[in-house]
């Protein structure tokens, strides 16, 4: 239970590092250090509070944040590693611990780089990752996830789950690609396109910021699918219909987030928040994903007991048993 | 993975010298190619027409040393002096000195940061004339250069008084430049590989001497305004004192 805890704080902490990096990115601040790992030469963590001014403020709180996250992810995957009788879980530790180090790196390269757009780009879609797999890790190592492995097993509500996970998280690198293109106002009303329905002219930036809105609508449908199945056969079952209940609200919540971005012409708060809140929607499609597919785990959770172990570690590439 | 191991290396260089050169272009003649028996002048003004945009007040509430020092500071993009003068533009010989190759100045150009913004907010440099950045404020500063055809810097200045030598290796017509700690700051650089440049003060005149008889593209170059450009002939000695660049609003 006290791992599950944990968990759930870095989980948290990473939502949050998400949001101070979108705030770096919204105030143009990313390069307001130059440096990297240092800080003005300084190191980082002994850089003087007084000097956290304008956009340094933004960057080294990022840094500061991005480093506390990375010693919990160190923390929570010794701790798997110590006390997690799930093998797979474990590696669900190491994947974490490999990609928070591996965003770090694409952090400083990215500033010793002055924001190439891939690297970027690659360093706010990696962010996500780091923030599925703590999700995922929170999640099995809950008590619910422990004893619901016996929940009638819907094909239809996992493939939903998959493809609107993936479709969000599509979305999200669509969504980064606008941002460190600096096409978040390329077109620039709302819900109106240039006052039509499709952009009159077209160029990269036009083009890209029209696919995060068609997205958008790409995304609602399939979140609507999912929530209205989720619904309709399993509204007695609370541990999906309420992150069902959860993404509905998120959904309604970043489309709004996403209309005000625009309107208030990139306000930086709003637009942060924009960004944390499809990080909260992947996360909570990836929740109800996960519980959708929680009956195929069974085989791989020893402990818990195991039904159909063999063939769903099969699909999975996991290896069930105790650990080694 | 290479390219990386170079930054670092050549951040570490600029960390212990204190200055950044990218010139690797043959050294520059020492002497003036132009005859002055028969070199001429050209001069004008740029003036502008119209109603000019009130100047922005500018938020430093974001670092406390700025505010203190430059409570109630606008930014004034459009500054226009008496009979309609326009400050701040950019004027040089865009084209016609061919394949002449010019000294470099031994004096450094200087881009001071004072006030929490860059004095003076245009300047020019010629390829290989040192550009010395001051930090005469009591914060700190990133001076971050974002050139199209130069190489792209950003450095820190954490401390008051720092400083560091900068050269360019290219023309290049203008260079931005900005903080990205205080997002107000901006500075464009014009870097050219002569001396006939210039930059117009409160009362609008520029004025090259020492060129060589013949026909050339001035272009005047403003931040907001856009550019414009003229040919201009002159003759053996002769000297051409009325180029008159005329801006309006957009």
């Amino acid at each position: 239970m006290l791992l599950h805890a944990f968990a759930v704080l870095v989980a948290i902490s990473t939502a949050i590092l998400i949001f101070a990096g979108g705030m770096v990115t919204s105030t143009g601040s990313g390069l307001s250090v130059p440096d990297w790992p240092n800080t003005y030469g300084w190191f980082m963590f002994t850089f003087p509070v007084e000097k956290w001014v304008g956009g340094i403020f933004y960057e080294h709180s990022h840094r500061l944040i991005a480093s506390t996250v990375g010693f919990l992810i160190v923390v929570l995957a010794a701790w798997l590693w110590r006390v997690e009788p799930r093998a797979w879980v474990r590696r669900l530790g190491y994947i974490a611990l490999a990609a928070v180090i591996t965003q770090g790196i694409l952090g400083g390269i990215t500033v010793l780089f002055f924001l190439p757009d891939p690297i970027s780009i690659a360093h706010a879609g990696l962010a996500q990752l780091v923030f599925c797999l703590t999700v995922t890790i929170a999640l099995v190592t809950s008590p619910g996830w422990k004893r619901s492995a016996q929940r009638a097993d819907d094909r239809v509500l996992r493939s939903l789950g998959v493809a609107t996970t993936a479709i969000v998280y599509a979305q999200i690198l669509v969504g980064a690609t606008m941002r460190h293109t600096d096409a978040g106002l390329a077109i620039p009303d709302f819900p109106l396109v240039f006052g039509g329905l499709a952009p009159p002219v077209w160029n990269a930036q036009i083009a890209v910021h029209y696919a995060h809105r068609v997205g958008a609508l790409v995304v609602s449908a399939a979140a609507l699918a999912l929530i209205g199945h989720v619904l309709y056969h399993h509204g007695r079952h609370a541990r999906l219909r309420n992150p069902a209940l959860l993404l509905l609200l998120l959904l309604v919540t970043q489309i709004t987030l996403g209309a005000l971005t625009i309107l208030s012409g990139k306000h930086y708060i709003i637009n942060s928040l924009h960004v944390v809140c499809g990080a909260m929607v992947l996360g909570t499609s990836l929740v109800l994903t996960l519980r959708a597919w929680r009956p195929r785990f069974a085989g791989s959770d020893p402990i818990y007991g195991s039904t159909q172990g063999v063939e769903s570690s099969r699909i999975w590439g996991l290896t069930p048993g105790v650990r080694s | 993975m290479l390219r990386l191991v170079a930054v670092v290396l050549a951040l570490a260089a600029a960390g212990c010298g204190g200055s950044q050169s990218e010139s690797n272009a043959p050294p520059p003649p020492t002497t003036n190619p132009v005859d002055p028996a028969t070199a001429g002048t050209i001069a004008g003004r740029v003036t502008f027409e119209g109603t000019a945009p009130p100047g922005q007040p500018i938020r430093m509430d974001s670092d406390p040393n700025c505010a203190r020092q430059s409570s109630g500071a606008t930014e004034q993009q459009v500054m226009v002096g008496a009979n309609g003068a326009l400050q701040n533009v950019f004027v040089y010989v865009k084209d016609g000195l061919g394949t002449l190759r010019f000294p470099v100045p031994t004096v450094a150009a200087v881009l001071d940061q004072k006030g929490c913004v860059y004095t003076p907010r245009v300047l020019g440099v010629q390829v290989g004339q040192a550009m010395e950045i001051v930090n005469s404020d009591p914060t700190l500063h990133n001076v971050h250069a974002v050139p199209v055809s130069n190489r792209e810097f950003n450095m820190g200045y954490p401390i008051q008084g720092m400083k560091h030598t900068h050269t360019f290796s290219t023309r290049e017509v203008m260079v931005p430049f900005k903080c990205d700690v205080h997002g107000w700051m901006r500075a464009w650089v014009g870097v050219l590989d002569h001396p006939y440049y210039g930059v117009t003060a409160a009362d609008g005149g520029f004025t090259f001497e020492g060129l060589p008889p013949g026909t050339y593209t001035v272009e005047a170059w403003h931040e907001s305004l856009g550019t414009q450009s003229q040919t201009v002939t002159i003759g053996a000695s002769e000297t051409k004192g009325d180029v008159a660049f005329v801006f309006t609003a957009t």
